[in-house]
């Protein structure tokens, strides 16, 4: 393909890395055992599996039997909120979540609202932050759980997730992250933090899809998820994704090993980016906090223009960047976490999303800034808003 | 997911603009649905003699602004009040199911500015129905 390809949308995938690849070929050619088989082909795949947990958990800093393995990072958080609601529910049936959460914690909580559950969404602030001190007032004698993602996947804030899981922990309840978009961009330890649910995600950190984890500290109460054989502890079963498991361990440990130089890689590109826009394009806002976000993320508003007609007119220029999530993109509604941070209607439908990666260069930067100019205009041309907004001026 | 056609009238969309003393401008859609469209007409001796757009909106909203405008151009006033959502969305060889809604909408703003005009012409419009603000959620094809 001759055409030139400018990927900036890492929340939403990341490719896998060679040493990645390298690692899962193996287990997808030659060493193909079944983990629970008892010959040497089923060995091997077994202990390839023990040394992907091991590894996970030394990432994060918990013991390998807290590492459990899932199909997706919606399926650990899908599993995180249901299980710990079943196996606690004759202590209450309350839960505690955020209004920005993904749609992978929002709707199984939905689900068990549906069950009889009782549901606290905490607002967040302008920027996209839980007040803790929120969180100590919403926790009652009933709650079971709470659930308060880590870095939010549209505009990249970063919850004081230590002080949150710290005030849930004080009240004897069960705290759960989504992890999916901080891992691999932070340095995440779960004994630092004290969480006791954490989900994550391989695709997100340059290992492959279809793979996930779930870190359940000891002593949780947890219901399994997938009943059949006796994978996992029993926990869930299904015959376990050697490859993947394999890859989403190379993948973690080499995100770890490079975690300060590539976050430093990343907030260069973002910080370029950030500051060309606004030395270049009018009435455009940065959604999120300036400096406690993820260091990749870049969420603006343009204001007059909608955002899909952006995306169509980067994608002919050959740059792939998303608008909100895009799970959701099909419904006519604007993002609920951009309308959550008190975004009026149409500055939130022109939202734009850039999400740098390894292999992201300056060039790109200055590329897309010039894109983003040249249409961001066109836009206006074209727009309504823009028209009333002039001729309010003029008058 | 959007047809050649719908991407040719996205990316070169005709007939943007606004004309000065227009002699019908219409206005639908609202922030909510997130698709805002102004249509521009203007007509001599019953004719459509030119037709500009503004529109806030997906690529659709734009490709359907474009392709409404074009089908009304040259028309009389009659023949552009027939023109129906179905039309558009032929004439642009289909949209998604999610994307019905801005078929309507240039139907709408089409209608809205017809009516405006013969407003000032002093006709009487009461037997016109406009949607004032489309929801967009109805995405139903209408005959």
């Amino acid at each position: 393909m001759d055409r030139k390809l400018i990927y900036v949308d890492h929340a939403a995938t990341t490719y896998i890395k060679p040493e990645v690849l390298e690692a899962m070929k193996p287990y997808l050619t030659e060493l193909y055992g079944n983990p629970s088989s008892i010959y040497y082909l089923g060995r091997e795949s077994k202990k390839a599996i023990d040394e992907a947990r091991s590894q996970i958990a030394r990432c994060l800093g918990a013991q390998p039997q807290e590492i459990y393995f899932t199909g997706s990072g919606t399926e650990a958080d899908n599993w995180a909120i249901k299980g710990a609601a079943y196996a606690n529910r004759k202590k209450g049936r309350h839960i505690i979540t955020s209004a920005i959460e993904h749609h992978a914690v929002l709707e199984p909580v939905e689900f068990l609202r549906r069950e009889g559950f009782e549901v606290t969404y905490l607002p967040v602030d302008q920027n996209g932050f839980v007040n803790p001190a929120d969180l100590e007032k919403a926790i009652r004698p009933d709650t079971i759980l709470v659930s308060i993602m880590y870095a939010n996947n549209e505009i990249g804030t970063i919850q004081p997730i230590k002080e949150l899981a710290g005030i849930a922990k004080n009240k004897g309840v069960i705290f759960h992250t989504d992890a999916v978009q901080a891992m691999g961009n932070i340095r995440v330890n779960v004994m630092d933090l004290g969480v006791d649910l954490l989900s994550m995600s391989a695709h997100k950190f340059y290992g492959p899809k279809g793979v996930g984890c779930l870190y359940v500290r000891k002593g949780v109460q947890l219901e399994g998820f997938m009943h059949g054989g006796a994978q996992e502890r029993k926990k869930r079963a299904g015959t376990e994704n050697v490859s993947g498991i394999v890859g989403m361990a190379a993948a973690l440990k080499l995100a770890y090993e490079n975690i300060d130089r590539y976050n430093e890689h990343l907030r260069k590109l973002s910080s370029r980016l950030i500051d060309k826009v606004f030395e270049r394009i009018p009435h455009v806002r940065l959604n999120g906090d300036r400096h406690k976000r993820l260091p990749g993320n870049v969420n603006f508003s343009f204001e007059f223009i909608e955002g899909e007609s952006l995306l169509l007119m980067l994608d002919m220029k050959g740059v792939q960047a998303s608008s909100g999530s895009a799970c959701t993109s099909g419904s006519l509604d604007p993002s609920h976490v951009l309308l959550a941070i008190g975004l009026p209607h149409e500055i939130a439908h022109g939202s734009l999303r850039i999400t740098f990666g390894e292999k992201n260069t300056e060039e790109d930067v200055d590329y897309i800034v010039d894109c983003l100019e040249e249409i961001v205009a066109k836009l206006r041309q074209m727009s309504p808003l823009y028209e009333d907004f002039v001729k309010r001026n003029k008058g | 997911m959007y047809s050649e056609k719908v991407m040719d009238h996205f990316m070169n969309p005709r007939n943007v603009g606004e004309i000065e003393n227009a002699d019908g401008v219409g206005q639908v859609g609202n922030m909510k649905c997130g698709d805002i469209m102004k249509v521009y007409l203007k007509i001599e001796n019953n004719i459509i003699t030119d037709a500009k757009f503004k529109t806030f909106g997906c690529g659709a909203a734009v490709a359907t602004s474009s392709m409404a405008t074009e089908l009304i151009k040259g028309k009389t006033v009659e023949e552009a009040e027939k023109l129906t959502n179905k039309a558009v969305l032929e004439a642009l060889d289909g949209l998604p199911p999610a994307k019905i809604h801005c078929s309507v909408l240039a139907e709408e703003a089409i209608a809205a500015a017809i009516k405006d005009y013969k407003m000032k012409q002093g006709i009487d419009v009461s037997d016109m129905q406009t949607c004032q603000g489309c929801c967009g959620k109805c995405g139903e094809t209408r005959e």
